[in-house]
């Protein structure tokens, strides 16, 4: 082979195997990665059964309820409509009522969303971003004072 | 006056590297020996006033100065003097300047040890220095200024974040950086041989030690962050596939190919184009990881402040210097010329094949990464990308580059001989395929998974050990003189040995976590037991521990063998920062060899019991016992005395490379 085949084939091997990684990245993409709603959007959304997605809100006032066991209930609420979560494990730092919340699952056949992990704040200045921006978009969002 | 000093410093120190911005680039244009050789001493002057400033606003938090903005936004008068002084680089502006101080520390570097360098390649490698320096200093001055004074001062500051009050913070982000921007040092090469056009094997062999100082320490840097995160979060996980994360390891990945690239351009003077194009592409991601961390587009722990200013200045930053040199690039690199030819089968061959399973691992991460932001840019949908997407594309990618590393080192260059290497190789596939057996009849009969991934960690620890013994002559030389020519032979290959020995006992450490370990959720009263992979962990008692800026709630738990006999205890506790009222979770962990019982605590229940999190984790210290050995080993590869003696001028050169290709 000549120097410019040599290379030409080369690029060719490293063409077909990047196009197999690009597929399956995009194959995984389709599959795995997790859409975002708040509440509201959940009213107007139609979800295939067993979907994964994030649930993000406010913990909603009053509705922390902590059973016999592990399993902690709760909802999530953005001021309009409000999801109920169940979730069995242990809860960030700064899990708190009426604090910014991303949580994780899917739902349930009992229309409760079973949470295999919630995500709270990092610190208390700031809150999930996109929780922050949905609030701000609904108009409900308040500054976060310094308890 | 110190913090003005500090600051005055800084301004002068951007002002110098304007001057290193150009005036050695002018001098290597024109041919002026004079203005080239202004580089040297004004990057070492440069590293000098960053230093001044860094060190002032260290010494105003050791003195907890709340005047300054920056201190008393991250700073508390009761925090342990460690924690004072390490909170410098805990925040936005003190981060950026570490990030600065250590540009202008590799730019000294080059002016204090490039003496072997030709004149032009040096001038220009600290000129684009200088851009850099210049382009992040005024970044800081601009928009994120950490001597901005307050008035009237604040009798006590507002702390720094708890999560950080640790000794991680001494330890990852000075690692991390060292890696991060030691990788600019290759790029400045890369920028430099393309504005001098010239290019050549020398080139690589000067620019190798760099990359292998940045690629170790961004390897210690990683595999720190990675087991703080593990500690400190109480997530029992060691790494997250956080946004952060993959910021800080498309770096890496990339990196890793480069130093790979670069033996063959050294020693065979082939893929030169595409090892320049490595070096650009690998600072490119450090820059876009900065990017990534300090816009706010992201939301993590490392985020520590939003400010859209900021983005869009590191943007343009960003776009300037990637998109400069890849233009530059792109004009350039058809006028450096063919490299060596090679045949598929050999050395060559697989680095070509490891850097594109690499290359390729980086851009699967990169889109990962980058993904959730474009569709968010371009729809309103807000998607998140996480484990589940990685474990599907980068695991695929990683199992056969890590099947093939041990065959590389022992190819032979230009036309190796697969068979015979495979048939050196047959002790270490030996001993693999013994471990998946002694996995699957000894410790699960169903987990074929598991049984090969160890099988590949202990393939790789004896392929690496393999070629060592070959070097060394096991086989083919009398057994007395086996330890003369082991300690005879090149620094470079117990280098290589270790990495990939690391990279072994690293997959070891992954497999065993992942697959072996188990998990239990459950409440427990003080005086109650469970039982975890063979012994008993007894809540044995809670006391409230007060701390010298935090209370805590610690349980004391013991770890009893069969009998019942305690053979240790484990502290686990939450803790409450009273300043920033802010809780956080440490986690008790005990290390039993190699493996690692964990337990975290959760809220107490209505009943006084308390919710407890328990993960059993075998092998799990391997991960970064790996990551350790890998570091050690591009350090050994440091030292090779190519690196320190060989380093030929350019006028030794030419004969030099003339006799390379002639010797394989």
């Amino acid at each position: 082979m000549t120097r410019k085949q040599k290379r030409l084939s080369v690029i060719a091997g490293a063409m077909v195997f990047l196009g197999l990684a690009t597929g399956l990245a995009v194959f995984a993409l389709g599959q795995k990665a997790s859409y975002f709603y708040m509440p509201a959007d959940l009213a107007a959304a139609t979800l295939p059964a067993g979907q994964r997605i994030r649930l993000g809100g406010l913990v909603e006032k009053g509705t922390i309820l902590r059973g016999q066991g592990t399993d902690v209930r709760f909802a999530v609420t953005d001021m309009e409509n409000s999801v109920k979560v169940v979730f069995n494990g242990i809860l960030p730092d700064l899990f708190r009522e009426e604090q910014g919340v991303i949580t994780e699952g899917k739902f349930g056949a009992d229309g409760v969303f079973v949470a295999d992990s919630v995500l709270a704040k990092h610190d208390e200045t700031y809150m999930p971003k996109e929780v922050a921006e949905s609030l701000k978009a609904r108009g409900v969002w308040q500054e976060t004072t310094n308890e | 006056m110190m913090v003005e000093t500090g600051h005055f410093a800084l301004v002068l120190a951007f002002a110098l590297s304007l001057v290193q911005s150009v005036v050695p680039l002018a001098g290597a244009r024109f041919g002026n020996q004079r203005m080239m050789a202004v580089g040297g001493p004004v990057a070492i002057t440069g590293l000098a006033l960053t230093a001044l400033a860094f060190a002032a606003l260290t010494v105003s938090y050791a003195r907890s100065d709340f005047s300054v903005a920056n201190v008393w936004e991250n700073s508390h008068s009761l925090k342990p003097l460690l924690f004072k002084i390490t909170g410098t680089w805990g925040n936005h502006e003190g981060s950026m300047l570490l990030w600065v101080l250590i540009l202008t520390f590799f730019g000294a570097l080059v002016a204090a040890f490039g003496n072997n360098l030709p004149a032009t390649l040096k001038a220009n490698v600290l000129a684009v220095q200088g851009w850099i320096g210049a382009a992040f200093l005024l970044f800081i001055l601009a928009t994120s200024n950490p001597f901005a004074r307050l008035v009237p001062a604040p009798m006590e500051g507002r702390d720094l974040n708890p999560i950080l009050q640790d000794i991680g913070l001494a330890i990852h982000p000075p690692l991390l950086y060292l890696g991060y921007v030691g990788f600019s040092v290759c790029f400045s090469f890369a920028v430099a041989a393309l504005i001098d056009g010239r290019i050549d094997a020398a080139w690589a062999r000067w620019a190798r030690p760099w990359t292998l100082a940045a690629w170790s320490f961004l390897t210690g840097g990683i595999a720190m962050g990675s087991y703080w995160a593990y500690y400190e979060l109480g997530w029992g996980g060691f790494w997250f596939w956080d946004p952060v994360e993959n910021a800080s390891f498309m770096p890496w990945l990339a990196g890793t190919a480069l130093l790979h690239s670069a033996i063959v351009m050294e020693r065979r003077a082939a893929l030169k184009i595409w090892t320049l194009l490595l070096a650009i592409l690998t600072f490119s991601l450090s820059l876009l990881g900065t990017f990534l961390v300090r816009s706010g587009v992201l939301t993590s722990v490392h985020a520590f402040a939003s400010d859209p200013t900021r983005g869009v200045f590191i943007l343009a930053i960003l776009s300037l210097f990637i998109g400069g040199s890849l233009t530059l690039f792109a004009v350039r690199a058809q006028s450096l010329g063919a490299g060596g030819l090679f045949h598929p089968v050999s050395r060559e061959g697989a680095l070509v094949l490891n850097n594109l399973f690499l290359t390729t691992a980086t851009a699967t991460v990169l889109l990962g990464t980058l993904y959730p932001l474009i569709v968010e840019a371009f729809s309103a949908d807000r998607i998140s990308v996480g484990a589940p997407f990685f474990n599907l594309t980068f695991g695929p990618l990683m199992v056969p580059l890590l099947v093939i590393v041990p065959f590389g080192p022992l190819l032979a260059w230009k036309r190796g001989d697969l068979l015979a290497v495979a048939q050196r190789l047959w002790a270490a596939f030996a001993l693999a395929i013994l471990a998946m057996l002694a996995v699957l009849l000894f410790v699960d009969r169903l987990a074929v998974l598991a049984a090969l991934g160890i099988g590949l960690g202990v393939w790789l620890i004896f392929g690496a050990l393999t070629d060592l013994a070959l070097k060394a002559g096991v086989g083919h030389a009398p057994a007395r003189v086996l330890p003369s020519r082991l300690a005879g032979l090149p620094r470079s290959v117990f280098g290589t040995t270790l990495a990939h020995l690391g990279l072994g006992v690293t997959t070891l450490g992954i497999v065993g976590a992942l697959s072996f370990g188990s998990e239990s959720i459950l409440a427990m009263k003080p005086g109650e037991s469970t039982s975890v992979s063979g012994v008993t962990l007894r809540f044995e008692r809670l006391e409230p521990v007060k701390g010298p800026n935090y209370t805590e709630n610690r349980a004391v738990f013991s770890v009893r063998d069969t009998d019942g006999d305690v053979f240790a205890e484990i502290e686990s506790s939450k803790r409450f920062y009273p300043v920033r009222q802010m809780p956080t979770t440490e986690a008790g962990i005990g290390t039993f060899m190699f493996s690692q019982l964990y337990v975290s605590l959760g809220d107490e229940t209505p009943d006084g019991e308390v919710v407890v999190r328990i993960w059993w984790k075998p092998l799990v210290t391997l991960i970064w016992l790996g990551a350790l050995v890998m570091m050690t080993g591009g350090a050994v590869s440091l030292c090779d005395r190519r690196l320190r003696i060989g380093a030929p001028s350019r006028r030794q050169r030419r004969p030099a490379t003339a006799a390379d290709a002639v010797v394989p």
